[in-house]
């Protein structure tokens, strides 16, 4: 193959077809326009968030706070509109702001003390865990009018509704591929994720990268909890637990390599789709637990670590074989 | 002169890496510098490309004083490096590589089309005839070091300082670097070149400089100096009497020794094809070809790194099985891979650690050797193979290379083996090293150790070998024994017709 590394992509591409294959045989009647506007908008918030992780783990790091940061943003907002008239505008800005500064710090530390992004982002993640029960232990509702303007939604043919955050998810990854694929600082960043040292002795400026890239992932997690905030109405420290680790599922099924380098945002998204839909199967089978999900997820995740192990070893005895 | 370089030194914790060195490199010149490990060849580059800080001297580019504080600063200057280990990112684009830092870009965004043109024109001059949108990792190591040359050149275009840049190349490969380096000479670079093969200084160089200790020792016209007074200058002492002690061992009446190993047929379909050989106690076989021709793959064959699908291995008590490296360490065998860095050294290990590693290993997790034991075969291995260390504590990564291919070989003995594979031992480590190197393998077998040496340098095999065995084509082609084992035989047998395959391998 010309190039190994889209191969990834396409095993990606073909297991959300061939479940959609498996769907369409057993319930036809699943393909309306009104399910894909669900699964658009049922994933925003999840898509959103792996873009930001997707980011990071093509640098070679991981983000472990995003989790709690999302939980953390519906808490601020909440109850920011709760106890003051501020509009939910200005509560959006300050928020993405303290996100973003939030990821940045963690970038900081990560380059300054030469840390494990693990270590950093596991006390970030419990930092902002932390601060969202600060605010409030208990679910806060949210009833600003613009809320209702915000869950608002264009009807398709047949049913189905594109909401706002299902569209701004599609926004986003859209702006998610050209920043990966089309700006400078994404080849910085798969730079990072191909050898740090060598894209160091290649002119890259590190602290600043790894700022940007924890930056980035910052801002995602905290437009990914205003969009979470709008799907559920609420904020409330409990929620999004382990939502993290789904985003690096969504991430690792997508076809990016874990320890970094390789990878597409495109498949990103078709791995959000593809986790989405096995969740839309059970819940249309009915019979099956929830659970299901979960150990779907689990094996999917395993075959695609065992692809691309599988292709690391191939291109070493491709090695081995032609040495010259 | 393009670089001048007065009185430049350098000290790390009271250790004078440099003392006061001049150097200077003209315009349209290849200047060779060379020097043992830790003459101060690496500290001197170093801080001529701001990696380090000088202490003392002055450095001038185009009669400017200039003084570089980092690897990008000296490249804005004009000073561009390429190392030993290609600098590039596999992972990424041969344009995306060449480009990297300042992409061409259209509203903000990166302009691929613009790239492709970029990069097209920077390795244009240079011979190579690739897709730039293609990984950098699918070409070889030699493409690779010339894309990494025309990246270098292309930002900084005043000096380009080549490390060890040929050492991973074969002999064609590093004939295709030779062109583009005498390529930048005529334009008017100025060309630093360092490496250990001197056969390469002699046919690249202009002018060598050798550093010894810190110091500088010499700085003389490649022309003017014989290879003899170089190495000479280099170690500080002859060398030729030791390799001629060692020849001349040869010329001795061999004693018929025992078998120790037989195999038959081994081979793998796609590495190489089988082949029959027999190995006496005591005895030393070299193995020679060029890179790729499988050499490395019958090493592997035979330590079961690699299963062979054919063929049988027998010792004196009857057949053997090799059929991972943890059955051939149980049937006696050791093996030191070419790539120490990857394949050898467990680099954040300390020597003592790395030199009981396989020794633990064999007698399994459960029963660790006492602390007291491990301390006393690694200070014993360190005193007998005489690695230089300021302790058994110390991280294997911080030593030089042959005194990291002495802790692998310390390591192998520590378990001793029967028979010992070595690959490469002397690849990139310096010329006194290599001396060391070859007289341990000379004292190992003289106690009975029966050992398997690939090896490129021919001079080195002849030496150290009882017989040397031929590859070719991923072939065993020839066995030369007594009077027949020269440098000269050996070219001539894997020169042998039908080689043309060779070429375009």
């Amino acid at each position: 193959m010309r190039n190994p590394r889209l191969l990834p992509l396409f095993a990606t591409i073909a297991i959300f077809l061939l479940a959609l294959l498996i769907c369409f045989i057993q319930f036809p009647n699943m393909f309306s326009t009104r399910v894909l506007g669900n699964l658009l908008t049922d994933n925003a918030y999840l898509g959103i968030v792996a873009v930001g992780m997707t980011v990071v783990i093509l640098s070679g790091g991981i983000d472990l706070s995003v989790g709690s940061v999302i939980a953390f943003s519906g808490v601020f907002i909440a109850v920011v509109l709760r106890d003051t008239g501020l509009h939910p505008m200005i509560v959006f800005a300050m928020l993405l702001a303290i996100t973003t500064l939030f990821g940045a710090a963690m970038g900081g530390l990560i380059h300054a003390l030469a840390m494990p992004a693990f270590i950093v982002t596991l006390a970030g993640m419990f930092l902002a865990r932390g601060a969202a029960y600060m605010l409030s232990i208990d679910s806060v509702p949210i009833q600003h009018e613009f809320y209702g303007l915000l869950q608002s939604y264009i009807a398709l043919p047949g049913r189905g509704r594109l909401t706002l955050i299902g569209f701004l998810m599609i926004l986003v990854f859209i702006a998610g591929i050209l920043i990966v694929h089309k700006t400078r600082f994404g080849t910085a960043v798969y730079a990072f994720g191909g050898g740090e040292a060598t894209a160091r002795l290649m002119g890259i400026r590190k602290g600043r990268v790894t700022v940007m890239i924890y930056a980035f992932s910052g801002l995602m997690a905290g437009l990914s909890g205003i969009v979470f905030s709008i799907y559920t109405g609420s904020g409330y420290s409990l929620a999004t637990v382990g939502t993290e680790l789904t985003a690096i599922a969504a991430v690792v099924i997508g076809g990016t390599l874990l320890t970094g380098g390789a990878g597409y945002m495109f498949g990103t998204f078709i791995g959000v789709l593809t986790m989405g839909l096995i969740q839309v199967y059970i819940v249309f089978d009915g019979t099956l637990s929830s659970w299901w999900t979960k150990i779907v997820i689990g094996l999917l995740v395993l075959a695609f670590i065992l692809l691309q192990k599988a292709l690391v070893r191939l291109a070493r005895r491709e090695e081995t074989l032609l040495p010259a | 002169m393009l670089l001048t370089v007065k009185g430049l030194s350098k000290s790390f914790l009271g250790a004078r890496a440099l003392d006061a060195v001049d150097f200077d490199l003209a315009a349209g010149e290849v200047h060779a510098l060379l020097g043992e490990n830790g003459a101060g060849k690496s500290t001197l580059i170093k801080c001529l490309t701001g990696a380090y800080h000088r202490d003392a001297g002055e450095i001038a580019l185009d009669d400017q004083p200039i003084d570089p504080r980092s690897t990008s600063q000296a490249q804005d200057l004009g000073i561009g490096t390429v190392y030993q280990e290609v600098n590039l990112l596999p992972n990424l684009t041969v344009a995306q590589n060449l480009t990297f830092g300042r992409e061409p870009t259209r509203f903000g965004l990166v302009d691929a089309r613009a790239r492709t043109r970029m990069a097209r024109e920077m390795i244009e001059g240079y011979g190579l005839d690739i897709d730039v949108n293609r990984d950098l990792s699918s070409y070889s190591v030699a493409i690779q070091q010339i894309v990494a040359i025309a990246r270098a050149v292309s930002l900084s275009g005043k000096v380009l300082i080549l490390d060890e840049p040929t050492a991973s190349l074969d002999a064609r490969e590093v004939e295709m670097l030779f062109k583009v380096v005498r390529d930048l000479r005529s334009r008017g670079l100025g060309i630093i070149f360092i490496s250990h093969f001197l056969d390469q200084v002699f046919a690249i160089s202009d002018r060598i400089t050798v550093l010894r200790n810190g110091r500088k020792i010499i700085t003389e016209k490649t022309a003017e100096l014989d290879r003899v007074k170089l190495i000479e200058h280099m170690l500080g002492h002859a060398l030729e009497h030791e390799v001629e002690a060692q020849m001349a061992a040869h010329a001795d009446e061999q004693p018929v020794r025992p078998l120790a190993f037989s195999f038959r047929g081994i081979g793998r379909q796609g590495m190489i094809e089988p082949f029959d050989l027999d190995i006496h106690e005591g005895e030393v076989v070299g193995l020679a070809g060029l890179l790729g021709s499988g050499r490395t793959e019958s090493a592997e064959l035979l330590y079961g790194v690699r299963v062979a699908l054919t063929g049988e291995a027998r010792d004196a008590n009857g057949p053997i099985n090799i059929r991972n490296p943890r059955a051939a360490i149980a049937a006696g065998f050791g093996f030191a891979p070419e790539d120490r860095k990857t394949d050898g050294i467990v680099a954040d290990l300390t020597i003592r650690e790395n030199i009981v590693l396989a020794l633990q290993a064999s007698k399994g997790w459960m029963r660790p050797i006492p602390r007291a034991e491990q301390n006393r075969l690694a200070d014993d291995y360190i005193r007998r193979l005489d690695i230089r260390t300021t302790g058994r504590e110390k991280m294997i990564g911080e030593l030089s290379g042959g005194n990291q291919q002495k802790v692998i070989l310390a390591r192998w003995l520590a378990m001793n083996p029967r028979f010992l594979i070595l690959d490469e031992p002397t690849r990139g480590i310096d010329v006194g090293a290599h001396a060391e190197i070859l007289r341990l393998i000379r004292e190992l077998n003289a106690q009975g150790m029966s050992l398997l040496v690939i090896s490129s340098e021919l001079e080195e095999l002849v030496a150290a070998s009882d017989r040397i065995i031929v590859v070719r084509d991923r072939r065993h082609v020839a066995e030369l024994t007594g009077a027949d084992m020269t440098a000269d035989t050996i070219v001539r047998a894997i020169a042998a017709p039908g080689t043309a395959k060779e070429a375009t391998a």
